[in-house]
């Protein structure tokens, strides 16, 4: 009993993780039809600087909110240097040039924060809560995971749903002629767009570094994590993501406890040839497009 | 009043528009009709700046239009309702107006909106659903109701009528007789349906391959058999 709800709470932990990278993923397709490979090593360079600043002395909380500036940054930067010289073209343009920058990213990160691992603090406990005598999997840190995502999640919500922004943000995600035509400046909201899913795909670097080892590659993983979660959701749905990035991170967690933790990587490439197989528009695909 | 003189546009090779030149009075209907391929799409395209004139100018009243980008027509007064509808079918209806409303630069207050659902009473009944559930009639409702969020004075419309029962396509036409007649709305109006185009307009441009070769009353063109059926097919 007590590793059963051990093994959901670390999945719970570790989905809302994914869902967060899903969801950076989605919100970048959604509105370029790109999916960005270099969002890994993105969230690992703003991690990186995080831990520039702790290592120096500073608070954990400065060099939290100094990264998640720095993703935002970097978001608008690569939409507008990286892909919109090639905006307009096929969109696989796009993604090699994604690619390219993952790689560029990862030699930059070796030369300029060093090819080592180096620990990075956690906020708050790493270890297990106390509930009634018996340790639980639930630590301080994932708390704050759970809650830090769950708060990014609603502030988008809200932005998407109840603000003009969000809303002019939107029409240009869907359909950019007609949302210039109707005085929407698109190439601002696709900068603004890639900003926010860079801001979202940081607080995950953040979040998984936490408490743990970080190296140039330490996201890699998460990117194919993150990507079978966004397809398990459908690709172009945030509340997709999420609900994706939940279920891979229960799976895994229940695959890691109770058949081996060297087969976690197999699962998700099993659950997304599931997923593509079965339901390729994802789990929660809308109905068709009516045809007037 | 719109003004076009001039106005040439080419994409690689082909020469869509060839010095096309006319003015559409203020507060009036003008019908722009012509074949499949004849320009149509591509004239309206090139007054609201999606397309690059080659040469020419664009004049709506006393401003300059031709080298303004897309994004400032809402702001000069301008609507656009493209050629196969342009709602976007991911938001709802009531979001749809809304965003009609924010191309003005300010809010567009409640009185605006509750006077598009007062002409399009099913739009107040739907404002909440998704707009791709919409029927082809709905969405033409939806989109004019759009452009009228942003109080414009000059509405391009590129072919209502497409796909529409007979029926709708009157009701959608009274209706901007409507607008016309009570908010001295300027309307350019394309269609293949030459016939109810010209039982709504004032003014009435013919092109072919580019080039206008009817300028005249829309009651001319109704009335000259010869024109018709050289250019217009009935
Ligand atoms: N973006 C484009 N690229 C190349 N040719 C185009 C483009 N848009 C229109 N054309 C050509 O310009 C001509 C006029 O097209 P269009 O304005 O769509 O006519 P209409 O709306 O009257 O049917 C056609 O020959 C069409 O093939
Ligand atoms: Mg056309």
């Amino acid at each position: 009993m007590q590793q059963l709800i051990n093994t959901a709470l670390g999945g719970l932990t570790l989905g809302m993780v994914y869902a967060a990278f899903a969801l950076a993923l989605v919100l970048i397709w959604r509105s370029t039809h790109v999916v960005n490979f270099a969002q890994a090593p993105m969230a690992m360079v703003t991690t990186f600087v995080a831990l520039e600043i702790i290592d120096h002395g500073h608070s954990y909380w400065l060099g939290f909110a100094v990264a998640l500036a720095a993703g935002l940054v970097l978001g608008a930067v690569v939409e507008r240097v990286v892909v919109r010289p090639v905006e307009g073209g096929p969109e696989i343009n796009a993604v090699i040039l994604t690619l390219g920058l993952f790689i560029v990213l990862h030699a930059l990160a070796s030369v300029v924060f060093g090819n080592r691992y180096r620990s990075f603090p956690a906020a708050f406990g790493i270890r297990g809560i106390d509930v009634g005598g018996t340790t639980i999997a639930l630590t301080g840190f994932g708390i704050f995971t759970i809650l830090a995502v769950l708060a990014v999640m609603t502030l988008l919500v809200l932005l998407f749903r109840f603000t003009d922004l969000g809303l002019r943000m939107r029409a240009a995600a869907f359909n950019q002629e007609v949302a210039r035509l109707l005085g929407v400046r698109v190439g601002r909201m696709l900068t603004l767009g890639w900003a926010l899913a860079a801001l979202v795909g940081s607080l995950s670097g953040l979040l998984i570094a936490g408490g743990s080892l970080v190296s140039p590659g330490y996201m890699d993983s998460v990117v194919v994590y993150g990507f079978v979660a966004a397809v398990l959701g459908g690709l172009d749905s945030p509340v997709g993501a999420v609900v994706g990035g939940l279920f891979l991170g229960l799976s895994l967690s229940f695959v890691s406890g109770y058949v081996g933790s060297q087969l976690v990587a197999l699962a998700a490439l099993a659950i997304l040839m599931a997923v593509l197989f079965l339901r390729p528009d994802g789990l929660f695909a809308p109905a068709r497009e009516r045809r007037v | 009043m719109l003004t076009l003189s001039g106005v040439t546009v080419s994409f690689g090779a082909v020469r869509a528009l060839r010095e096309v030149g006319f003015t559409a009075p203020a507060g009036q209907v003008t019908a722009v009709l012509g074949a499949n391929g004849a320009g149509k799409t591509t004239l309206l395209r090139t007054i609201s700046g999606l397309v690059r004139a080659q040469t020419g100018t664009v004049r709506f009243g006393d401003r300059d239009l031709t080298r303004q980008p897309p994004e400032a027509m809402p702001r000069l007064g301008l609507a656009h309702v493209p050629e196969g509808r342009g709602v976007i079918t991911e938001l709802t209806v009531e979001e749809n107006l809304r965003l009609g409303g924010l191309g003005r630069g300010r809010r567009a207050d409640a009185d605006v909106l509750d006077r598009v659902f007062s002409l399009f009473p099913v739009l107040r009944e739907r404002r909440a659903a998704t707009a791709h559930v919409l029927s082809g009639g709905e969405r033409q409702m939806l989109v004019i109701g759009r452009a009228l969020m942003a109080s414009p004075t000059l509405l391009l419309l590129d072919e209502p009528s497409l796909g529409l029962a007979p029926r709708v396509v009157a009701q959608i036409f009274d209706l901007l007789s409507g607008l016309v007649a009570d908010a001295g709305l300027t309307v350019l109006l394309v269609e293949q349906n030459a016939r109810s185009a010209l039982s709504i307009a004032h003014r009435a441009v013919v092109l072919n391959l580019g080039r206008v070769v009817v300028d005249d009353d829309a009651r001319v063109l109704a009335d000259d058999d010869q024109l018709r059926h050289a250019y217009l097919g009935f």
